[in-house]
């Protein structure tokens, strides 16, 4: 074995480093799904009856719907009746601030190194952490509610802000987009909602952290971002899970609604459990994530770090209504030992002159499969429309693989659109120069696989990158073959 | 310094280097010359670790220590430092952010402190002035679209912030321009002190009147056939290689 495949099989043998549990009680349905569960879960949210219905019939829609099959991931069939739909942390009181949070809940955050205390005041980030599907705490919450910014749990949006919700939910994908985005309409538990009224800059960046915490748990929940006439909102959302033998379902929707000339940037970095290095166990990540550019000269801009999840399925997507408005989608895929992406994203061109632009980032090591799957669609009305798509894939060793799956489909010949792919290998001849200036093998793969990434990384706020930056490298030290 | 004592090394199939014997004390300059595909690179791998070239017979001891036993990043901990002939480009990444990484993880082998980013920068824009290298060029990605000159005066910018105890310089003159020639070579003699020592593989004189070496050795066909001072370079680019090659099929 050269040292190269040594090395590679240490650190592809990496602990996941989140993968504990916290012990706090639960509250829960019974496994299983039906109507009776969303009824539960409605009841135990307090909601109001056009919600519940809305979820009936998104049932409704499920149950008439089929898995898709055209992803390039393979997986055992997933029974839905084996998944607990609600779990929540058990607390006793519904906490109205921080002060009645559970101490647990905040330890639990805290081990993952997002402080829900006063010290985030420091880093100036506001933050919903929801656990299990619940939302426990938003942080700073006053601060911007001077400003008319709303930022809550949905679950209490729902009782608060009920026109909005009402009004824009599902508006931006649709309850039967997809199999996935229906079966979370049924029974999303809960997730953030965010409001930023005309005109305003939201000074702080604002952030969820998803944790994944009870056994046997899905975990559905929904974001709901609007972002009103000319105002603008960078997003920050970080996920983790424990590690479990069983794999878990996670299948979230992000709706993004963004009116004349607001700006949203969604920043993700994904860390949920990956499996184990035989490739049991994990998260199967099922995501439906979609901006509406709907007013002029808006601008919605995805950027995300994937390294975790068994399986990824995951296109953010923008639609170009309003003139000049413009997508950008900036993603790094890793994987490694077992793990399946499938991601990528959808760039609708409606209005005129709207632009998008595409920079696609796959990494695969061990016997990972990593696919770029992206539809750029001109359509009739969209004159002077632009796409620049880049997709590049770095292989690591040779048992795992690289997949472009570009669609293109343009109805205005106006159109500009640009494409380039290229596949490349980690050079030995990159490695021996490092290790020649005194770079130990681990470090120079970091620092490669650093550059490569580099234009993506470049793209989320200081404090996520540096953040990205230490889980690519742990994802991927010595992966070289 | 360095004892090489009888080094046979192969890539593949095919012997490369058949006993190669050279001593460097501290101080010293020598000077490696010979015909293309003579072996002088593959003798320049060898000492800095690549693992491609297996070794088949022979020691090397540098400072005491067995250098084929250790890892390649030890031997440049050790103070091994190697001017690649062609310096690879790693996209993305700063020479700057890159040299940063070597110099602290050196510093930390050695058990010295690590340099926070504004020390780092102090002795860096130090180590700039040597090789007259402009900052413009440190913050691209490292050799990516240099030119060919550019590259070499890199590598020369990353000797200085290392300052190894042995250098091996592979070829640093080929792609430098007359002025960059001079200024290369007097940032290389800047560098040179009692305890460390360089070793330069050129094809050409022109290097030599700059960096003036105290032998001269020639390889050929995986041997070092013919050492000599100085003069035996002048003697070289005045008559070719082929006498000395006469000479060895005599033998
Ligand atoms: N990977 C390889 N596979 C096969 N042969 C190789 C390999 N690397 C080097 N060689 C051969 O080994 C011999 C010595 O090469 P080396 O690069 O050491 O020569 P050199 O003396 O540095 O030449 P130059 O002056 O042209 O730089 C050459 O014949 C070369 O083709
Ligand atoms: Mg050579």
């Amino acid at each position: 074995m050269s040292k190269d495949n040594q090395v590679l099989e240490e650190l592809t043998s990496k602990e996941y480093e989140h993968g504990w549990t916290t012990d706090i009680e639960t509250d829960s349905a019974p496994k299983g799904l039906n109507e009776d569960i969303i009824r539960f879960i409605s009841a135990k949210k307090n909601e109001p009856a056009w919600l519940l219905e809305w979820r009936l019939k998104a049932y409704q829609q499920w149950t008439k719907m089929k898995e898709p099959t055209w992803a390039n991931v393979k997986f055992p069939e997933i029974n839905y009746q084996d998944v607990i739909y609600y779990s929540a942390p058990k607390q006793k009181v519904t906490p109205k601030n921080l002060e009645d949070v559970d101490p647990e809940l905040i330890k639990t955050f805290e081990k993952l190194g997002i402080s829900l205390t006063e010290q985030k005041r420091l880093t100036g980030i506001a933050v919903d952490a929801v656990i299990d599907s619940v939302s426990v705490a938003t942080t700073f919450k006053e601060t911007l509610g001077e400003l008319g910014i709303i930022f809550c749990s949905f679950s209490e949006a729902v009782q608060k802000h009920p026109d909005l919700v009402k009004k824009y939910m599902g508006s931006v994908v649709p309850v039967n987009d997809n199999y996935f985005s229906a079966l979370n309409s049924a029974v999303f538990t809960d997730g953030s909602f965010c409001y930023i009224p005309k005109g305003v800059r939201c000074p702080m960046e604002l952030s969820t952290y998803f944790r994944i915490n009870a056994a046997n748990t899905g975990q559905f929940e929904r974001t709901l971002i609007i972002a009103d006439e000319g105002s603008y909102v960078s997003y920050l959302e970080g996920c983790t899970a424990p590690q479990r033998d069983e794999n878990q379902l996670h299948a979230a929707v992000v709706e993004i609604y963004a009116m004349k000339d607001a700006q949203v940037k969604y920043s993700t970095v994904q860390n949920w459990y990956p499996g184990d290095k035989e490739g049991k166990g994990g998260i199967y990540n099922f995501v439906t994530k979609r901006g509406l550019c709907y007013g002029d000269s808006s601008k919605i801009s995805w950027t995300q770090v994937e390294t975790g999840s068994a399986i990824t399925w995951k296109y953010p997507s923008c639609i170009l209504r309003g003139d000049n408005s413009m997508g950008e989608f900036y993603s790094v895929a890793v994987t490694n030992n077992y793990q399946q992406a499938d991601t990528g994203t959808k760039m609708i061109h409606i209005g005129k002159n709207t632009k998008s632009r595409i920079v696609s980032k796959g990494i695969s090591a061990g016997h990972s499969q990593n696919s770029y799957r992206g539809q750029v669609h001109i359509m009739k009305r969209a004159e002077g429309a632009r796409n620049f798509s880049q997709c590049d894939s770095l292989l690591m060793g040779d048992k795992c693989g690289a997949h472009t799956f570009p669609y293109i489909d343009v109805e205005n010949s106006t159109a500009r659109i640009e494409h380039e792919a290229t596949t490349s290998k980690i050079g030995e001849d990159q490695i021996f120069y490092c290790l020649q200036r005194g770079i130990d093998e681990e470090s120079a793969v970091a620092l490669i696989v650093n550059g490569y990434a580099k234009e993506v990384l470049n793209q989320l706020p200081m404090e996520f990158a540096v953040e990205a930056q230490k889980l690519l490298a742990l994802t991927l030290e010595g992966s070289v073959g | 310094m360095l004892t090489i004592k009888n080094l046979q090394a192969k890539i593949g199939e095919k012997q490369i280097l058949n006993g190669i014997n050279l001593e460097v004390k501290p101080g010293e300059v020598h000077a490696i010359m010979g015909p293309n595909g003579s072996g002088k690179s593959t003798l320049a791998s060898v000492l800095a670790g690549r693992e491609e070239y297996e070794v088949t017979g022979g020691e090397v001891s540098f400072e005491g220590k067995d250098l084929l036993e250790m890892a390649p990043e030890d031997r440049a901990r050790e103070g091994v430092f190697l001017a690649f002939q062609y310096p690879v480009e790693i996209p993305g990444v700063s020479t700057i952010n890159f040299m940063k990484t070597a110099v602290n993880q050196i510093r930390e082998y050695r058990g010295q402190p690590t340099l926070d980013a504004v020390s780092f920068l102090g002795v860096m824009k130090e180590k700039m002035k040597l090789v007259e290298i402009d900052q413009a060029l440190l913050n691209r990605a490292l050799n990516e679209g240099f030119s060919g000159g550019e590259k070499k005066r890199n590598e020369i910018f990353q000797m200085a912030m290392l300052e190894p105890k042995l250098a091996v310089l592979d070829e640093t003159d080929s792609g430098l321009d007359i002025d960059a020639l001079k200024i290369v070579s007097n940032g290389v003699n800047k560098l040179r002190n009692k305890s460390n020592a360089v070793i330069v593989v050129t094809h050409y004189q022109r290097l030599l009147d700059y960096i003036v070496p105290d032998f001269v050795h020639v390889l050929y066909k995986g041997k070092i056939v013919k050492s000599g001072t100085k003069e035996l370079a002048l003697e070289l680019e005045a008559k070719g290689y082929d006498w000395i090659k006469e000479e060895v099929s005599v033998l």
